[in-house]
């Protein structure tokens, strides 16, 4: 007997389970959504809460915020706290950036009302204890000098500089001397001021009734109640593009890339063949860029291009770490790669493939309880919901050729883009000079 | 005392099947949603890479997505994605592994995939020299440019144990790198990548029968070939204290690991499962152990973790396996200070046990990590593998919870007591970067 030698045709498609969904806004003004989705008995939850802010103060306490909030609240103290979500089979987690804080949490479906009331303790009574603070004011400096003891972070953060300016987008990460001056009573001001539930969204995702949830989640939380003030934030500028900025970290053996441009939200029309042009381009491993510089060249692990939705605007963002020796025949071919896909049609073929994929993914990102929760979290913040998730594959079967073409010739047009490198600068500046105006 | 709650157990049904030619394959069928995973895990990992050649396992990892029997160069990456699909490979300490997520309409492109890079890779020196420089700029991204890049992971087991097999690094020196031949990786592929040396597990959306008869199609075709010799790899406990250096030239604060050989993953199982309620006693979250007394309490760390297995992954490995313990600390010349202050946290359990409450909710906690591993197909693919090739059975990953329910306070205390000054390996961490 010998092994097949053709490539299987793919089998009929089998439409995915509808899921039960329930939704209520409650009279506090906390939107739940709760899906009811088997499989293991767990539950997943995604709490956000608007937190953008145009304070130049605000990037150290939001971020320290985060890090004091499970330090204690109400009768718990900081150990108690953490041994009550374990003995649920839990955890708790806090993470906030530029637009939003997110409390995620995971538990066996049986400690979910018992989560649910610790979540309740920490939302209305959290601590804050000055020594808490004070613990977790110096371990931040320490975690974010190690942050920035990486190319990457440093390639990130002076992209995000120089694409928004003054605006607090360009606040990637805190200041050291910013967290150094956030004092407790700070954190719990901000925390009255801004951790409300008018406007915030919990998303419940897992083995459960999702009707009942909504009732428990109404129930626990019915004393977290008010209205965070609506922040007056700048309108997100235009990137301005610009010459190749070149950031010198000595000894550095391969050189940081990263270039970034303005892009459209999900809910424009021409979303979605961005989408599907920045997959051509570098957005999964069959891409241009990667066969180019990756499966032909050699010149790196892999590039990678996406894009971002923030509230106030998206962005699209290019990566890649090439080795120190080939940084200048690296930007080469991505400059070569960026040009012809802003500049010739894309084909069909290419189009069919990525289309697929989109579609092959999302489905893939959605199956799990944890994927589900963060994603519809997610969407939230722009308005959208499971509807979306559900009705996204036929958006990207209507898309043609000539729009993703066109979307491409709009958002990858290299002149469009601002750049920035990080590498050994006495290495690597004399090849880029050849190639781009440079500045240092 | 009130009886501790039942822990919950996973159901899934197994199926198992043996080819002619030796491949061992898994089958776990669930039909809640249309997604399919499908993985194929050698047994053959950086432990058996050969002195002269370390780093071999994972190159030759990356030849076999550089084309097979009937597909060039960038086929196989095209037809999963372009299905729709996820795909990627991983090398480990004791095996090497390949998968695919994908559209369960395409369960049988995946199957035909793995059967024709097991049947033949296409090694061509083209591919070889191409996929050496991809490897040397994932060694740099990870390791070479990155502070704390493959600390511990590279540099501790080096302290810790004393055979090449076990010692050596992993990811590989760049002259090993570079000497590597076609004729070494026709050979490795020889030795390693029979039918019978290889678990296939495939799980998700899809029909039983349908697929045994899919796999018998696919793969019954491929020679059967011996299955490599396994050599012993087992190193006893250290008998005294070693401690060796690492200097990081981009780190901004140091770091230090502290490594102790564990009993045998396979044979000794419990002992195991003690050692690893010992490490979540130890370092989940902040009511553990080492959270409250060095980061909280003393403040001589500002991140302190436990684990076991090279990589944190207790079922990956067989014998020898080891017990890592990392902290990052401010202060230069704390080391002495955080060895004393962990040794006395190992005496304590050792000698007056545990609090109240406080092995029924790390093992509670403990069900819920290893539950969630089995909710999406792709890791619940790789986790049935994992635990046939390793340790015989599909099965045990749902048996985890009731194994762990059966232990008791006094085994984790023995456990605890095995954790002595003179048995750790230590490695510092010297910060050679700016703050």
């Amino acid at each position: 007997m010998s092994a097949p030698t053709a490539v299987p045709a793919l089998t009929k498609p089998r439409k995915a389970r509808k899921l039960a969904i329930e939704q209520r806004t409650t009279d506090s003004g906390l939107s739940v959504v709760a899906v009811r989705k088997p499989g293991v008995p767990l539950v997943e939850l995604r709490l956000r809460v608007p937190l953008l802010s145009a304070a130049k103060s605000h990037p150290a306490r939001a971020e320290l915020l985060a890090d004091s909030l499970l330090t204690g609240a109400g009768d718990y103290d900081r150990a108690g706290l953490a041994a009550a979500v374990q003995s649920f089979g839990g955890d708790l987690s806090v993470n906030v950036d530029a637009d939003r804080m997110v409390i995620s949490a995971n538990v066996l479906a049986t400690g979910l009302t018992k989560l649910l009331d610790v979540l309740a303790v920490v939302l209305t009574e959290a601590t804050f204890d000055a020594r808490e603070v004070a613990l977790e004011r110096d371990r931040l400096a320490e975690k974010l000098a190690m942050a920035r003891s990486r190319a990457g972070v440093i390639a990130s953060e002076r992209l995000a500089e120089r694409m928004w300016g003054a605006h607090p987008y360009a606040l990637d990460l805190p200041q050291p001397d910013a967290v150094a001056a956030t004092t407790a009573a700070q954190l719990r001001k901000l925390h009255t001021d801004r951790v409300r539930p008018a406007g915030a969204t919990l998303v419940v995702v897992g083995d459960v009734s999702p009707k009942q949830v909504l009732d428990q989640v109404e129930q626990a939380l019915a004393g977290w109640t008010g209205n965070a003030p609506t922040p007056r934030v700048p309108a997100l500028p235009t990137p301005p593009g610009g010459p190749l900025l070149v950031v010198d970290r000595p000894g550095s053996v391969q050189s940081s890339m990263r270039m970034g441009g303005a892009a459209v939200p999900r809910s424009d029309a021409r979303y979605p063949a961005l989408q599907l042009a920045n997959l051509i381009f570098g957005g999964y491993f069959s891409s241009r860029w990667t066969l180019n510089i990756r499966e032909d060249k050699g010149y790196t692990y892999g590039p990678h291009s996406r894009v971002d939705h923030h509230v106030l605007g998206s962005a699209l963002t290019l990566d890649v770490e090439v080795a120190t020796e080939v940084t200048a025949p690296s930007l080469l071919e991505t400059t070569y790669e960026l040009g012809r896909i802003a500049s010739v049609p894309v084909s069909a073929g290419e189009v069919d493939n990525v289309r697929q994929y989109a579609i092959g993914t999302l489905a893939l990102s959605t199956s799990t309880q944890a994927g589900l929760a963060s994603t519809l979290a997610a969407l939230s913040a722009f308005g959208l919901g499971l509807d979306w998730v559900l009705s996204h594959p036929a958006r990207l079967m209507a898309t043609t050729v000539e729009q993703v073409s066109a979307a491409a010739a709009e958002f990858f047009a290299p002149a469009r883009l601002t750049s920035v490198i990080v590498g050994d600068a006495a290495t690597i500046a004399g090849p880029l000079r050849a190639l781009a105006a440079i500045e240092q | 005392m009130p009886r501790p709650p039942k822990l919950p157990s996973p159901s899934f049904a197994i199926t198992h099947h043996t080819l002619a030619n030796g491949l061992r394959v898994v089958i776990a069928p669930d039909r809640s949603a249309p997604v399919v995973g499908v993985a194929v895990l050698y047994d053959v990992g950086f432990r058996s890479e050969p002195e002269g050649r370390t780093g071999f396992a994972h190159l030759f990892e990356h030849l076999m997505f550089q084309g097979s029997a009937n597909l060039e160069k960038l086929e196989h990456f095209h037809y999963v994605q372009s299905s729709g699909g996820t795909l990627n490979g991983s090398t480990h300490v004791d095996y090497t592994n390949y998968y695919e997520a994908l559209p369960s309409n395409a369960l049988e492109r995946g199957l035909f995939l793995e059967a024709d890079r097991m049947l033949s890779p296409r090694i061509t020196e083209e591919t070889l020299a191409n996929q050496l420089e991809v490897v040397k700029n994932e060694i740099r991204v990870n390791v070479l440019n990155r502070p704390y890049g493959g600390f511990p992971w590279i540099y501790l087991p080096a302290v810790l144990f004393d055979s090449f097999a076990n010692a050596h690094n992993g990811y590989g020196g760049f002259d090993d790198l570079e000497s590597a031949t076609v004729d070494d990786a026709r050979d490795f592929f020889e030795r390693y990548y029979a039918p019978a040396n290889a678990v296939l597990s495939v799980a998700g959306d899809l029909d039983v029968a349908e697929t045994l008869a899919l796999v018998d199609k696919h793969f019954a075709g491929i020679t059967k070939r011996p299955a490599p010799e396994r050599p012993n790899f087992g190193e006893p406990p250290l008998t005294r204290e070693r401690r060796t250096t690492h200097d990081d030239s981009h780190a901004p604060i140091p770091a230090v690991a502290i490594g102790y050989r564990i009993p045998d993953p396979v044979h000794s199982l419990d002992k195991l499962l003690a050692v690893v309620l010992l490490a979540e006693v130890l370092s989940d979250g902040d009511a553990s152990r080492l959270q409250r007394r060095l980061v909280q309490r003393d403040q001589l760390v500002t991140e302190i973790a436990a684990y076991c297995g090279g990589f944190g992954d207790p079922f990956d490995e067989r014998d020898p396996s080891g017990f890592t313990i990392t902290a990052h600390y401010p202060k230069a010349n704390s080391v002495d200070a955080i060895l004393a202050a962990i040794d006395e946290e190992f005496q304590r359990v050792a000698s007056d046990g545990l609090e109240p409450g406080e092995l029924d909710r790390v093992r509670t906690r403990l069900a819920g990590v290893l539950l969630r591993e089995l909710d999406a197909v792709l890791s619940r693919t790789l986790e049935f593998a994992k635990f046939e090739l390793i340790h015989g059975r599909a099965e045990l990953v749902a048996e985890l919870p009731a194994r762990l329910q059966a232990l008791t306070e006094d085994d984790v205390r023995a456990a605890a007591a095995e954790f002595r000054p003179d048995r750790r390996a230590v490695l510092e961490l010297i910060a050679g970067g700016s703050r």
